[in-house]
């Protein structure tokens, strides 16, 4: 735990973050989401497949280089069935790429950036962790904290929910945040990038889709 | 969106891209209405691209493509999850990333547009996203819309009042208007104009002009090399 590891995972980084929901949008619209309850469970199963994917990826990018770069972008794909969601997450991850190579500059951002122009976000994220001096559990972390953080903020936004008690859900979910942080890491300690989590969620691929074609749209995701 | 866009960085100084102007203001101030004159009239002699910041989805920059005023193409929109003022203030990544798009696949441009979802008197353009900004009111509104100041109407490059067709029909009085801005801006420009009456907004244009030239003569030059490209 460092400094630089609450800058990255802050949601005031300006790389992007604000404008994306992460299925949320989606999932009020549907009535899926409607209550801190409900948000409770989004957020809880959101945390378990496609946090703990991203916390996987992210960990494991904190030790690429080379062409281990383009091998983890692809394994990201792999794990990202929704094209919406594989288009919200190179987003996201160009955008940070980009914040980062200003604010954190070094070589291994460049040759991220030369070897993949709009990485998926965690593999991003575990880079510039890398580049800050984070561990691969960091990187996870702050992956995991990602994937929480942004929906339950939009969730706060779409419903007037009282951000008091979205706030004491998240901490509720710390516990959970570092068991993820735990198992990502130690999958990726393991070196082998296609056994990093693979957790489906076709109900958020579903979401993403739906989302996508939809007219009338706050978030880009 | 999301093309893989070359890897290079613009120099943060603006050597060698186009000027960037934010245009901002209340909801239904004519924000749209001014890019699209704006299009109509510096259109002809100006490589132009637009990017809209849309409250719901693409609603301005599908009337902007209606409009008929510059290629589809040109005009990008971005989502701004709820927080128009965010997008183009505190986070500004998603609108350099389209601008930066747009300078890729049809530069080199000479203006870029970029257009505030519609907000409330304090949002402002980070000056990390804007070279320059116009921030737009109308009449209606109420004539006291500039005494309350916020930093769209004392800092921004150009006051723009709009709808002074509507004046006499709400009772606005356009002198108390004119006074009271020129109180808060301490000498920059105010203008006054009716976009439904002036669809080139020949005013506006003119001022955008003199920006361009002049940010074309001190920026065009090659970008001093940097070790970070």
């Amino acid at each position: 735990m460092n400094a630089m590891l609450l800058l990255l995972a802050d949601s005031r980084l300006p790389a992007g973050g604000h404008a994306h929901s992460g299925g949320t949008e989606q999932a009020v619209a549907s009535g899926a989401v409607h209550d801190v309850a409900s948000l409770a469970a989004f957020l809880r199963g959101r945390l378990a497949t496609a946090g703990l994917v991203a916390a996987g990826l992210a960990a494991a990018a904190v030790t690429a280089s080379g062409a281990g770069w383009a091998e983890l972008d692809a394994e990201a794909d792999a794990r990202t069935a929704s094209p919406a969601q594989r288009e919200a997450a190179r987003t996201q991850g160009r955008l940070l790429l980009r914040v980062a190579r200003r604010i954190w500059p070094a070589p291994a951002l460049d040759e991220l950036a030369a070897a993949v122009p709009s990485p998926h976000h965690p593999v991003v994220l575990g880079a510039v962790a890398a580049a800050t001096g984070c561990s691969p559990r960091d990187a996870a972390l702050a992956a995991a904290y990602n994937a929480v953080t942004g929906p339950a903020t939009a969730a706060v936004r779409l419903l007037g929910l009282d951000p008091v008690e979205v706030h004491r859900l998240l901490a509720g979910l710390a516990p959970a945040l570092e068991d993820t942080a735990a198992t990502a890491a130690s999958a990726c300690a393991a070196g082998e990038s296609a056994r990093l989590p693979a957790h489906a969620a076709p109900a958020l691929d579903l979401l993403a889709e739906q989302h996508i074609r939809t007219e009338v749209r706050l978030f880009i995701s | 969106m999301g093309g893989n866009h070359a890897d290079h960085h613009h120099a943060p100084d603006g050597h060698g891209r186009a000027l960037r102007l934010g245009i901002g203001g209340p909801v239904g101030s004519g924000k749209t209405a001014l890019v699209a004159a704006l299009c109509r009239t510096l259109g002809p002699s100006m490589r132009l691209g637009v990017v809209t910041n849309d409250i719901y989805t693409t609603e301005d920059a599908d009337f902007l493509r209606r409009a008929g005023v510059l290629d589809p193409e040109r005009i990008s929109a971005v989502q701004t999850g709820c927080c128009p003022h965010t997008a183009i203030r505190d986070d500004i990544a998603a609108n350099i990333d389209a601008v930066e798009g747009l300078e890729e696949r049809f530069g080199p441009l000479d203006l870029v547009i970029v257009e505030s979802g519609g907000d409330n008197l304090t949002a402002t353009f980070s000056r990390g996203l804007a070279d320059k900004q116009i921030f737009v009111l109308d009449v209606s509104g109420g004539d006291k819309v500039p005494r309350k100041g916020g930093p769209g109407v004392t800092t921004a490059d150009l006051l723009l009042i709009n709808k002074t067709d509507l004046a006499p029909l709400v009772g606005a009085d356009l002198t108390v208007m004119s006074r009271d801005a020129a109180a808060v801006r301490d000498g920059k420009p105010v203008l006054f104009t009716s976009l439904r009456e002036d669809r080139g907004a020949h005013s506006v244009a003119e001022w955008v002009t003199g920006l361009v030239h002049d940010w074309a003569h001190h920026h065009r030059a090659p970008a001093p090399t940097t070790s970070t490209a």
